[in-house]
């Protein structure tokens, strides 16, 4: 029993990262179509942001608690600019997007690479989340509590952000129907910036998040991209509570299947089950209804 | 006489090609660089899998290197069977080094028969393909969901392979490849040979592409690629007319990672991965996703490009590379390809625009 709760809670905070990084894929992959490679890079931009600022304050809990705010920050600006620079010439053409994103992806890292150097550096974790509390013969990893906590706080937060204040609303309406949309008076090419710089912004909270519970180096965006687009893709677009439930499940099996099994053949059952699930719902957990035919 | 000449163009080009390939590279080059180029002709076999299902069905095959890997290992596993036969071993070197068992595993047995390993390089990818496209196109899993999900099958397949160390040589893959069918690789004279038998089965599939493109079911899979919904309505199977060309690509895949186990001499993971993976679909894009000789010569630049510059000058080269990417891709969807239309364009008639998408429901304006 204790093995079960154990491998459990192991999966949900797997679920749990993948959930943050998902979260801002969701919103921009959601509402433009696009699929953003770059993604990963904004994560990274998020750990390096927590790295130099605990170069600058030495305090770990200290610089933890600004970097968050500050990553947003950064990798929220770092998106907009790409929208800018780049994306919404290729609304037309999203698979594309996916190659120019994977360009920008590429110098990226090798800015990163060009910056703070090839080898991977590490940040300290504040006292306070290194530590375990047991319950029940379950262990949980104070750091792992935390990242948990973050995403379902960034999941009320963007949920609140999207129900109730007007710019929520205008989101919605351009996810549902942009045309429509945009003949009511809405900017749908402002709001598209807006959402991807939250997007953006959420991937740098979740490079935060990463710092806790791994090294930090000019690659690690890649790691977790590819799992963070199968999320949403089981998901359903613009959906976010078939990310959050997808997350944890994909995190769940994933850590279960580790046990029984290992990593690698974990890696090819969740993606077995993947394709499995897609073939009864094609179109991911949570859609949209639409009368498009596509 | 305009008509002859017409007519004369496509085989014209085949013989120039031809002749490039088989004749004049073989003289001009040295050993060394012909083994080079032989590895770029792999990618550029690559290219041409990838011109059909991407550049005319509207694939996004970013899982090319499962393909490429699958064929490869087929390949390098009977050559590692080979070779330890041939110094009377048992087990090939990586097996005995790892020593996890004295019996060889039972997978590997088939792949000591020359005639199975060869068949396997190609039917192995091409049912893979043939499976994993039957349900997703079934389904009408399509664009970026198709996209994602063939780059998790690269992932998957490197990772699964790193996992078994034991049997498939983990990270290191299969490395050290001495003979091909009884040919040392050593001997540079065989290594021409190879590049050769490279040389040919690209041309030649280069042929069977062309052929494709103009049959029916070439003009079937543009129609796919433009509009699905209206062939469905027309009463064709837009499943059926993917799954072709997905397969088709997957077993050009194959036969190329087949051919570049020889001419490199080793094959693993990081060759197959979701980087590598992209890189196949890059140099189409760079070169001309829909036109076949854009597809092959910008797949074979690109790794020229990669090989020869990533050496000299490794930091600027990624962000030439990136910026390469962004520029041809983003501004010149056609390719290099289509920069001979776009500069004609002016004096003579307009170039057919290259969809990549269907056309999508809701068009997207411009109002900031």
């Amino acid at each position: 029993m204790t093995v079960v709760l154990n491998q459990s809670f192991t999966g949900i905070s797997i679920g749990a990262v993948l959930l943050l990084i998902a979260l801002g894929l969701t919103l921009t992959f959601g509402q433009m179509g696009v699929i953003n490679m770059a993604h990963g890079e904004f994560i990274m931009a998020g750990a390096y942001t927590t790295y130099v600022l605990q170069k600058s304050i030495s305090s770990a809990g200290a610089s933890l608690l600004v970097a968050l705010p500050l990553a947003f920050l950064v990798a929220g600006a770092m998106g907009a600019l790409l929208e800018w620079l780049l994306i919404r010439r290729l609304y037309t053409r999203p698979l594309d997007t996916l190659l120019v994103t994977w360009g920008v992806s590429l110098m990226l890292q090798q800015l990163a690479r060009d910056v703070f150097g090839a080898p991977n550096v590490q940040t300290a974790a504040p006292d306070l989340l290194t530590g375990n509390i047991s319950a029940g013969g379950v262990t949980f990893a104070n750091n792992r509590l935390f990242i948990l906590g973050l995403a379902l706080l960034c999941v009320l937060g963007l949920t609140l952000v999207l129900r109730f204040t007007p710019l929520g609303r205008r989101i919605r309406a351009v996810v549902q129907n942009r045309d429509l949309a945009e003949v009511s008076g809405i900017a749908t090419g402002q709001v598209d910036r807006i959402t991807f710089f939250i997007g953006s912004g959420l991937a740098g909270v979740a490079g935060v998040a990463l710092t806790l519970v791994g090294p930090i180096g000019p690659t690690m965006g890649t790691n977790y991209i590819v799992d963070a687009f199968l999320v949403v893709v089981v998901g359903g677009i613009g959906q976010l509570k078939g990310a959050v439930i997808t997350a944890f499940a994909l995190g769940v099996l994933q850590s279960v299947l580790e046990y029984s099994t290992t990593v690698s053949v974990a890696k090819v059952g969740v993606l077995v089950a993947i394709v499995a699930f897609l073939q009864w719902r094609p179109q991911g957990l949570y859609t949209l209804r639409t009368r498009s035919l596509a | 006489m305009t008509t002859t000449l017409t007519r004369l163009r496509v085989p014209g080009a085949f013989l120039l090609g031809a002749v490039l390939l088989l004749g004049v590279a073989p003289l001009a080059l040295s050993d060394f660089r012909l083994s080079l180029f032989a590895k770029y002709l792999c990618y550029a076999i690559v290219a041409v899998g990838v011109s059909l299902a991407w550049g005319r069905g509207g694939l996004m095959v970013l899982g090319q290197g499962v393909f490429f890997g699958l064929g490869g290992y087929a390949m390098a596993m009977h050559l590692k069977l080979t070779d330890a036969a041939a110094t009377g071993e048992k087990l090939p070197d990586f097996m005995q080094l790892y020593g996890t068992s004295d019996a060889l595993p039972w997978w590997w047995e088939p792949f000591a028969n020359p005639f199975f390993a060869l068949a396997m390089t190609v039917l192995l990818p091409m049912v893979v393909a043939g499976v994993l496209g039957f349900f997703i196109f079934r389904r009408r899993v399509k664009g970026a969901y198709f996209a994602i999900l063939s780059q998790a099958l690269a992932a998957a397949l490197s990772i699964w392979l790193i996992g078994q160390q034991a049997t498939t040589g983990g990270t290191n893959g299969l490395t050290d490849i001495q003979g091909f069918f009884g040919y040392s690789l050593d001997d540079p004279v065989n290594q021409r040979m190879v590049y050769f038998i490279i040389a040919a089965v690209l041309l030649l599939l280069m042929a069977l592409a062309r052929q494709l493109f103009v049959s029916r079911y070439g003009e079937l899979l543009v129609a796919v690629r433009d509009s699905e919904e209206r062939v469905r309505f027309l009463g064709y199977d837009p499943a059926n007319v993917k799954l072709v060309a997905y397969v088709v690509a997957a077993g050009m895949a194959g036969l190329a990672g087949a051919l570049f186990v020889p001419a490199v001499g080793i094959i693993s993971p990081a060759l197959i991965g979701i980087v590598p993976s992209i890189g196949f679909v890059i140099g189409a894009a760079v070169g001309g996703r829909a036109s076949l000789v854009g597809a092959v010569l910008g797949a074979i630049a690109v790794a020229w490009a990669q090989s020869t510059l990533s050496d000299a000058f490794p930091a600027a080269w990624t962000y030439l590379q990136g910026l390469l990417f962004v520029l041809a891709v983003g501004f010149l969807p056609g390719g290099l390809a289509s920069l001979w239309f776009v500069l004609r364009r002016r004096r003579t008639r307009p170039t057919p625009v290259i969809r990549t998408e269907e056309p999508v429901a809701v068009t997207v304006g411009e109002t900031a």
